[in-house]
């Protein structure tokens, strides 16, 4: 079964599935989160997808549910409290979610692998990361020790850490939070992944450091022929490094563009406020605007158009009407009644 | 590592003055006559004031004199010079014959401690919220909540006397299943407390970010758990049995006392009972050091035990 | 004994984390909680009953704890007696009623004294921090350091006056000066993290005075932790009591106390158990009354550790 989604094998399959011959698809995926005070609908049919060597972003608010996808992707969230009553995720024509968790777990790391915010909570504490590197091709590919440890100090190499022969003994409490990223980068590229998804990988880091990480994953996506899910909040970071970008708000996707469309015309009120909320060097002594009032409780999702309370264009159609996903040429989707307008710019 | 080390032991030492000097002065300062406050109640004859008065060098006095007689004090303690008892009998010999049984004692109640309470705790920690979890941690607090000078005797009533499964008293020379109904009592509160402080540890590292990452990397649960999880949450909890070994060295005294077992414990009940000052202030002293010493043990054990402490 | 504090501190210090995350009022939903537990009500009416026995043990019994005749030696139930009379021909029942004051007497007050130096060193320490908190968190380490048993054996064999409120006083004074560690602990950080709370920020900016800001915003919130630990530690000082009394350093006769009366059933228990178990049974159900109380209150502040 672990051979089922074998690189070569798999570009087949994908090619003779019926599914579009998609990489990796997310569809209509529902997740929530049932706690005793209540139940969080954090996903609300949810759809996107990935095709090989592209990086899709996924850009989103806290709580949007950007990560609560990633995580339902790979299978990693903890269920309870987690509940996915609905959905699909498809990858190469198989759907994960029905998979045995045995199957499951073959497919973390080795087709699709993550990286996180912060390594250093992401890392444990308490191995060395030549050896957390290692335990993966050990464990999974039967290296042995010296093997394991030799593949690792080349992955440390492949992602420009310096003297890694000499750090591989080292804790992760030892490295800089730029480098400890990178460790984390290593082991997610241990078993040579299709996919990659990097949850805000550069979030917990320092703005110099940030373009350094952003570069080599670019770099590395590049050079191992990888697909790439940017998950991040940051619109800034998404224009050199994605294809396509999907925007979420209160776990729903409201607009899903390529880059350059969508920085030219946004096609929804919610990504308009977010690139109008990004310094512009061009549009030097214009007031910076924001979007006003806080992401949704998820408990209490608002009616019709979950974002109208925060829409300076919301009327009477918003509050009582959920707008359904429009198509609006060029792959482009929004999911706003006024679509059109806000593309069009006549709004 | 060794900066770590080196503070430690410094700080060990400081403790070690620190507490002998309060054990000191807290046995000789204030009025009264000194002879009597260790004698107590019974009368002391003039060949025992004669030798506590050269022994404690009771002849100087004022705060010049307490500081001789302290530095004195320390110095015989380490030479483990520890003085007659009032029965005549070397306090060092006394200690020598006494020792073993105590430790015997102290390993059979970790043991305890370790096998039940620490599996328990793992268990109860990964199926939090279960009926096993609420089962211990209801079990756990009515075992911290009897005190020994309860769970002691009534053991020893009900699983000696009245349901004779074990030796009701251990006698002179008491072979291990003798000790084993007092190790039980012994290590129950030990127990207690490694099962809750496993049970919060495991369950704390299953949330652990470092969790989702060993998941990400497509890691079994069985060696997530077994591997990531437990060398994670039995740092804390081996930290904890350390200390308990020394807590259980110096705190048998009811236990030993209760099952008649001739540990240090035992030697101080009686020292206790009999008013023997000599005695009790020479045994508290060895077992404030023993205290001391083990966690200093404790905390090198932890430093090997968790990297982010041994790189400072 | 000072273990039930250890996991206390454990527990209380691993739940603390990120009172963010709760949206409504944190003492209502205690409460609520609070209210749903059977073991917070079963603890708080021993607590209760103890109590009431404490202060008016003629309520309980009407038979002097004092009146002993050998003649009685360990006979059975009758004359208002309903457990029978020990070896010396007391009323079993009215001792262990009459053991409730001076048991209730040593842990309120410990606690009390424990509860206001442990108030004083934790948050001097933890508001003030740098060399105040250096020195006291050391103050702390050596006084944590001392084994509690053995120290309060040495103190109290130096206390050899029999009269019954001396030596009340000096056990609470020993309990008192050994046992503050834990809660000074627990105090030292929550203070700490309440210090970092941006309305406490606020306050010192709008000019708040060092004593107004300790008393008027850090302190309540350090509150709730400080009164688990207290209620726990109240349990703790009881039996510590028992424990010296058992030993014959604590408390002594004429004072009822439930530790001498285990000491002495525990003598002549292959004759008879009764005059064992009884105290013993009392002095087990105060002690665990307060513990289930203090851990109940705990769970309720701190649902994460559920």
């Amino acid at each position: 079964m672990s051979d089922q989604f074998g690189r070569q094998g798999a570009v087949a399959t994908a090619a003779a599935g019926g599914d579009g011959g998609h990489l990796l698809e997310v569809r209509d995926l529902f997740v929530e989160f049932r706690t005793r005070d209540g139940v969080a609908k954090v996903i609300n049919g949810v759809s996107y997808h990935l095709d090989a060597g592209e990086t899709l972003a996924v850009l989103g608010e806290s709580g949007s549910g950007k990560s609560v996808t990633a995580q339902a992707i790979m299978g990693i969230l903890d269920m309870p409290p987690a509940v996915i009553p609905g959905g699909q995720i498809l990858y190469r024509g198989t759907d994960l979610l029905k998979l045995p968790e045995e199957e499951r777990r073959k497919v973390r790391g080795k087709q699709i692998s993550m990286i996180f915010q912060d390594a250093l909570s992401a890392l444990n504490p308490v191995f060395p990361v030549g050896w957390q590197i290692g335990e993966m091709l050990r464990l999974r590919e039967g290296l042995s020790r010296a093997q394991a440890k030799r593949r690792a100090i080349e992955l440390m190499e492949l992602v420009k850490i310096p003297a890694a022969k000499q750090r591989i003994g080292d804790y992760p409490h030892q490295f800089s939070g730029g480098m400890r990223q990178r460790v984390m980068i290593a082991m997610s590229l241990a078993l040579d992944p299709a996919v990659l998804i990097a949850d805000e990988p550069t979030t917990a880091l320092d703005v110099t450091v940030q373009a350094q990480i952003m570069d080599l994953l670019g770099e590395l996506r590049r050079d191992l022929d990888m697909a790439m899910i940017l998950i991040t909040h940051d619109l800034g970071v998404v224009a050199d490094v994605a294809d396509r970008i999907a925007v979420m708000y209160a776990g729903r996707i409201v607009e899903h563009a390529d880059v350059h469309s969508l920085y030219e015309a946004p096609a929804h009120p919610y990504t308009k406020g977010l690139l109008e909320s990004i310094p512009r060097l061009d549009h030097k002594g214009q007031r910076l605007t924001t979007i006003k009032g806080l992401p949704p409780n998820l408990m209490r999702i608002p009616s019709g158009c979950p974002f109208h309370p925060r829409c300076p264009y919301a009327r009477q159609e918003c509050v009582d009407v959920v707008p359904a996903v429009r198509s609006l040429g060029d792959g482009r989707t929004s999911a706003c009644h006024l679509a059109q307008e806000v593309l069009d710019g006549r709004i | 590592m060794f900066r770590y080390l080196v503070r430690r032991l410094l700080q060990m030492v400081l403790a070690f003055f620190g507490t002998t000097l309060i054990v000191y002065a807290l046995m000789f300062a204030g009025q009264g006559d000194p002879i009597q406050a260790l004698a107590g109640e019974r009368p002391v004859s003039e060949a025992q004031r004669a030798y506590l008065t050269e022994k404690f060098h009771l002849d100087q006095t004022g705060v010049g004199g307490f500081f001789y007689r302290y530095v004195d004090y320390v110095g015989n303690l380490l030479r483990g010079d520890l003085g007659d008892s009032l029965t005549g009998r070397k306090i060092s010999d006394m200690l020598a014959q006494a020792w073993p049984v105590t430790v015997k004692l102290a390993i059979i109640g970790l043991l305890v401690a370790i096998l039940v309470g620490v599996t328990a705790g793992i268990i109860a920690g990964l199926r939090r919220g279960g009926i096993f979890d609420n089962a211990t941690l209801a079990l756990t607090l009515l075992v911290l909540g009897i005190p020994t000078i309860v769970l002691a005797p009534l053991a020893q009533y009900f699983l000696g006397v009245k349901l004779p499964l074990f030796p009701p008293t251990a006698g002179s020379e008491p072979s291990i299943y003798a000790l084993l109904l007092p190790g039980i009592v012994l290590g129950s509160l030990s127990l207690a407390t490694a099962l809750r402080l496993t049970r919060t540890s495991v369950a704390e590292n299953l949330r652990s970010d470092y969790v989702r990452t060993a998941k990400a990397k497509g890691l079994p649960i069985r060696r997530i758990v077994s591997v990531h999880v437990l060398r994670n949450s039995l740092i804390p909890v081996i930290t904890f049995l350390g200390v308990e070994l020394g807590n259980l060295m110096s705190g048998a005294i009811i236990t030993e006392g209760v099952f008649n077992i001739p540990g240090v414990g035992f030697n101080l009940f009686r020292g206790i009972k009999t008013e023997d000052g000599p005695l009790v202030v020479g045994l508290v002293s060895v077992l404030v050091v023993v205290y001391l010493v083990s966690n200093l043990v404790v905390d090198v054990l932890y430093a090997v035990l968790d990297p982010r402490i041994r790189y400072e | 004994m000072s273990e039930l504090e250890t996991v206390a501190a454990a527990e209380m210090s691993g739940g603390k984390a990120d009172p963010a995350a709760r949206p409504r009022s944190l003492a209502g939903d205690a409460w609520r909680d609070l209210r749903r537990n059977p073991i917070f009500w079963i603890s708080l009416v021993l607590v209760l009953a103890v109590t009431a026995m404490a202060a008016f043990p003629g309520l309980f019994t009407s038979n002097d704890p004092h009146d002993c005749t050998l003649a009685r030696q360990h006979a059975g139930p009758g004359g208002g007696a309903p457990f029978g009379y020990d070896f010396q021909g007391c009323d079993i029942y009215a001792r262990s009623v009459f053991g409730a004051r001076a048991s209730l007497l040593v842990g309120a007050f410990s606690a009390l004294v424990t509860g206001l130096i442990a108030i004083t060193v934790g948050m001097l320490a933890g508001y003030f921090g740098r060399w105040i908190d250096a020195a006291l968190s050391r103050v702390i380490d050596v006084v944590l350091g001392i084994p509690l048993l053995l120290a309060a054996i040495v103190m109290l064999k130096r206390i050899s006056s029999d009269s019954p409120n001396v030596r009340i006083i000096a056990v609470i004074f020993v309990l008192s000066i050994l046992g503050w560690t834990t809660a000074a602990r627990v105090i030292r950080s929550s203070v700490i993290s309440a210090k970092q709370q941006d309305y406490v920020a606020a306050a010192r900016m709008l000019g708040a005075g060092n004593g107004r800001t300790m008393w008027r915003h850090i302190l309540p919130n350090s509150l709730a932790p400080v009164i688990v630990v207290l209620t726990i530690a109240l349990g703790s000082f009881i039996a510590a009591e028992a424990t010296l009394s058992f030993l014959g350093i604590g408390l002594r006769a004429p004072t009822i106390s439930w530790g001498i009366d285990i000491d002495a059933g525990r003598t002549h228990m292959r004759e008879s158990a009764i005059p064992l178990v009884v105290p013993s049974t009392f002095l087990a159900l105060t002690v665990l009354a307060f513990i289930m109380l203090g851990d109940a209150i705990r769970d309720a502040f701190d649902p994460k550790l559920r």
